[in-house]
């Protein structure tokens, strides 16, 4: 989260990208966050050397890509900004697990390589899976769907307040900096004395907001529930949905069908 | 230190949504027993802030680096334990679905690690008693400071400990905990700085806010309990019930019973539930334990290496396929889209 503008521009594409109207937009939001985290427990619970395994979970996110119409550029690009942190964890891999675990000809391949690469697969899989999601369902319903499945009510009503809000906030704050850089020339004044200030300033303007809203919404009656725009039935489509990914992510954890496929292909014993 | 999915075992994971999920709900009915209703809006409108202020940077003078606001410890001292923890939550998901910053798995760890060392150990316990009733703008730094990086310190830990009890990454104990601690003691250095002055101006500027936080009903002994409580009792159930049902290969714990017993698994009875989940293993986890370790040992009979190779060369012919299978079917589907 480099840039404040940038910031602000990511969420408006992604909460752009949730306005689409496909089938899979459609589709109740508890089926999809369901399915999200029934992808991102099975990918997860691959054993770390089982490189080729977590193949066929790309799967996945390419026919939601595809069937959402979502730009696949831009997800890459969001996913290719996290990578880094990852990349920094998991280059340890390979110097602290030596053991050598496989072998092609002559080239012999250590269980900390195949573990490194397998963290990189991870992530991007596990990154990719929860931007589609928010990309085919939008936050609101994903907060509706939370309080649908149980959540308290308080805490996803403090989702949706967070999120209203964050657009207004970001962009009064990148005001403020960008002011701030206006005035500070050659370096001097972006220090900690005033940036203090500065965030001080934004607390109190912030605080009397939070009065004022509070105010203003308790005079159009609101009483601790935010209605929805779009309700969903939880119908037979979603069960398909949810259903039909959950058996096959299943599948392939118990499966692995790269290997079914190679040995296939190339003969192999076993 | 948000932690992603990649290097998190089910388990692990599991156990800490369960444990923030608890924590969530204890905090909910807390709040909700003393609504005082405005502070709705105002736990909303602060996580935004919150938000705003940490992609504002600032620079540290003489290291060329630039440090931003974590605010963890600011909010609890603006909002009070419960709802502090709450709005950290909250700013958490969003992070992680908007920015992929930490994973969804790692909801659980990172709520945890970076909302209850701040909410209900750094500051109840150490913020509060040592700024006082009538801080003091130095009272409030030292507070500020000392706060900050004990809550740091710890959640940088707890990432540590997640971490290694996960097993995806080889990174040793030692060497992780040795990286983590001192980049957190200057994190935590700053991020006390930051808060230290936030405080001070707002105390200076209206001080009530955040003496009617202070001097709200105290965080007495009963509900910070029922808050451990739950956290335990979630922790010990879900620990038990995901490890049975979530990790297959459960690495971290593999290496925990190795450290403790010296010996590489606990003997294992030969019947039962224990049996029936051993069988489960095998027929799950056919590959890296017993093929390649064994392929490994045995290196000189001619045999062994060429099903080794084997099944080497197949898992890397048949995980290209698998990849280009899945990458093309999503761009067939796209054409198919276009034309309809």
């Amino acid at each position: 989260m480099a840039s404040i503008v940038g910031a602000i521009a990511d969420l408006r594409q992604l909460d752009l990208m949730a306005n689409g109207n496909t089938g899979l937009h459609r589709l109740d939001a508890r089926a999809k966050v369901l399915a999200t985290l029934a992808f991102i427990l099975a990918v997860v619970s691959v054993n770390k050397y089982e490189l080729a395994a977590l193949f066929p979970f790309f799967l996945y996110p390419a026919v939601i890509m595809a069937l959402g119409d979502l730009p696949v550029r831009h997800i890459a690009k969001k996913v290719a900004v996290v990578l880094p942190f990852a990349l920094m964890v998991g280059i340890f891999n390979p110097i602290f697990d030596q053991t050598v675990l496989v072998r092609l000809g002559a080239l012999a391949i250590s269980g900390g390589w195949l573990s490194f690469a397998s963290i990189l697969v991870r992530a991007t899989l596990t990154v990719g899976a929860a931007l589609i999601l928010v990309a085919v369902t939008g936050f609101p319903a994903i907060c509706q769907a939370l309080d649908q499945l149980g959540l308290p009510r308080i805490f996803t009503v403090q989702l949706l307040f967070l999120y209203r809000y964050l657009f207004v906030l970001g962009e009064e704050g990148s005001r403020m900096a960008r002011a701030r850089e206006l005035r500070a020339f050659g370096g001097k004044g972006l220090g900690l004395r005033s940036y203090g200030a500065m965030i001080s300033h934004l607390l109190l303007r912030t605080w009397l907001r939070a009065e004022r809203i509070h105010l203003a919404m308790l005079a159009r009656g609101f009483s601790g529930k935010f209605h929805p725009r779009r309700t969903t039935r939880f119908g037979g489509r979603d069960f398909l949905f949810l259903a039909g990914w959950s058996g096959l992510f299943l599948f392939f954890r118990l499966v692995n069908v790269s290997r079914l496929l190679g040995t296939i292909v190339t003969g192999a014993p076993r | 230190m948000h932690m992603a999915d990649a290097l998190l075992s089910p388990a692990v994971g599991g156990t800490m949504w369960a444990v923030s999920a608890g924590a969530i709900v204890a905090c909910s009915r807390k709040l909700r027993q003393e609504m005082d209703a405005g502070k709705a809006p105002l736990m909303g409108v602060l996580g935004a802030f919150i938000f705003a202020a940490m992609m504002i940077n600032f620079t540290i003078p003489a290291t060329g680096s630039s440090g931003h606001l974590g605010g963890g410890l600011l909010l609890a001292v603006l909002l009070g334990p419960a709802a502090a923890f709450i709005t950290i939550a909250s700013v958490l998901v969003v992070q992680a679905l908007f920015f992929a910053d930490g994973g969804l798995l790692a909801l659980g760890c990172n709520i945890f690690n970076l909302g209850f060392f701040p909410a209900f150990l750094a500051y109840p316990f150490i913020y509060k008693p040592l700024a006082g009733k009538a801080p003091s703008k130095t009272r409030i730094a030292v507070a500020a400071m000392l706060a900050a990086i004990i809550g740091l310190q710890l959640g940088a830990f707890s990432v540590v400990l997640e971490t290694v009890a996960s097993g995806i990454s080889s990174l040793p104990f030692a060497t992780f905990v040795s990286l983590m601690q001192p980049i957190h003691l200057a994190i935590g250095v700053v991020e006390g700085l930051v808060t230290g002055a936030v405080i001070s101006f707002v105390y200076q500027a209206r001080p009530e806010i955040i003496q009617s936080v202070q001097e709200a009903r105290p965080l007495g002994a009963t509900p910070l309990r029922n808050v451990l409580a739950a956290f335990l009792g979630m922790a010990l159930l879900t620990g038990g019930l995901v490890s049975w049902f979530a990790s297959e290969n459960p690495d971290g714990l593999e290496w925990a019973i190795a450290k403790v017993t010296g010996g590489e698994e606990l003997a294992v009875t030969k019947d039962g539930l224990h049996a029936r989940l051993a069988a489960l293993q095998e027929t799950v986890a056919f590959l890296p334990d017993y093929t390649f370790k064994k392929a490994e040992q045995q290196p000189e009979s001619g045999a062994g290496r060429e099903s080794s190779l084997g099944t080497s060369v197949a898992g890397v012919v048949g995980g290209l396929m698998t990849l280009a299978i899945a990458f093309l079917s999503g761009i067939f589907l796209r054409k198919q889209g276009r034309a309809a």
